[in-house]
């Protein structure tokens, strides 16, 4: 029980952060640029769900511990 | 010990599980409910695909229309990543029917019938409730299908465009060695700089195996994570506790769908053409 617990706790911390940063990036350069805010939201979207899929992974994890 | 038993007999189990449950059996082979839901993806995708056939008009009107829409958005995005309207031209068939498989299963593992109209199964000594239709990308299996014919065709390409003998060096850099006494004239750090080449072309076979696994764990999870959340929520308050849940998850299943076609697309281009130095 424990272990899925700590599984996907610990696991959804390095997501969490990485999400924040790419998510402060894209509007720091939308502050700078804003006409090119379609270009950046699309690549936006892009590094979420990269960021996300570790988080997915530790998920799947801690749902096939027994 | 046996009043136990006798107890558990009578409540009906539902866990969302990893694997999916089988329906029927044809002959040695199991039909599992994700099996019956993409075969019946498959089916929606022929019936749109006929109606547009047969009637193409000059002047576009319906649903041929909104198709053109979309394949023209979808040409442009993939123009971003492979470069040039003719490569787009030519993944293109491949690469949107993965989109469009995807997208069609995940939405389909929304809709109301799917997981929860089923049956109850004696299974293990207490019953368990197995529904008959479930979300097509929720098995494993699915994906991990998905992936591999991606990445193997990404090969097969790269070996028909660039011919075998570059191919196997994108891997095993022997041409590296073999460059090593024809240049060290000109530029003596060859003999460095060559032996690591070959090295990171060993990494690479590594790496092609990441990308499987990635590709599927992460629409898996997306989709299977989705499923037990919603689950859950119901549970709770089933009247208007999922409705964000929802909005989420169709959001989810149109990105993860998105995201699997533009991967697939630029493993095919970047296996396709020769790396620079």
């Amino acid at each position: 029980m424990l272990a899925k617990a700590l599984a996907i706790g610990i696991g959804a911390i390095g997501p969490g952060i990485g999400v924040g940063l790419i998510g402060a990036k894209a509007l720091e350069a939308t502050g700078r640029n804003p006409e090119a805010f379609g270009k950046i939201l699309s690549i936006m979207f892009l590094a979420i769900a990269f960021a996300e899929a570790i988080a997915i992974y530790a998920l799947v994890i801690s749902f096939s511990i027994k | 010990m046996i009043e136990q038993a006798v107890t558990t007999q009578t409540e009906i189990v539902y866990e969302n599980t990893i694997f999916a449950e089988p329906i029927f059996h044809i002959g040695g082979f199991s039909v599992t409910n994700s099996l019956l839901t993409s075969w019946i993806a498959v089916v929606i995708i022929l019936i749109i695909s006929f109606k547009i056939k047969n009637k193409v008009n000059l002047v576009p009107r319906g649903l041929q229309n909104a198709m053109e829409a979309l394949i023209e958005f979808f040409l442009d995005l993939f123009d971003s990543i492979t470069g040039s309207r003719e490569k787009s031209a030519k993944f293109f068939p491949f690469v949107f029917s993965f989109f469009l498989f995807i997208i069609i299963c995940n939405l389909m593992g929304l809709l109301p019938g799917v997981g929860t109209i089923g049956q109850v199964v004696a299974e293990g000594g207490h019953k368990v409730f197995v529904p008959y239709l479930r979300g097509g990308t929720a098995d494993l299996n699915a994906t991990l299908a998905l992936a591999i014919i991606g990445v193997v065709a990404s090969h097969i390409f790269s070996v028909i465009s660039l011919g075998f003998w570059k191919y196997f060096n994108k891997f095993v850099n022997i041409k590296a060695f073999l460059e090593i006494p024809r240049k060290i004239k000109n530029d003596p750090a060859i003999i460095l700089v060559n032996p690591i080449k070959f090295l990171v072309g060993l990494m690479e076979i590594i790496s092609e195996l990441a990308k499987i696994a990635s590709l599927s764990f992460r629409l898996f999870g997306n989709v299977f994570a989705g499923e037990v959340l919603l689950a859950s929520m119901s549970a709770m308050l089933a009247f208007g506790l999922p409705l964000p849940f929802m909005f989420l998850e169709v959001m989810v299943g149109v990105i993860q769908a998105l995201i699997f076609a533009i991967l697939i697309l630029s493993y095919l281009s970047m296996m396709s053409v020769e790396e620079e130095h």
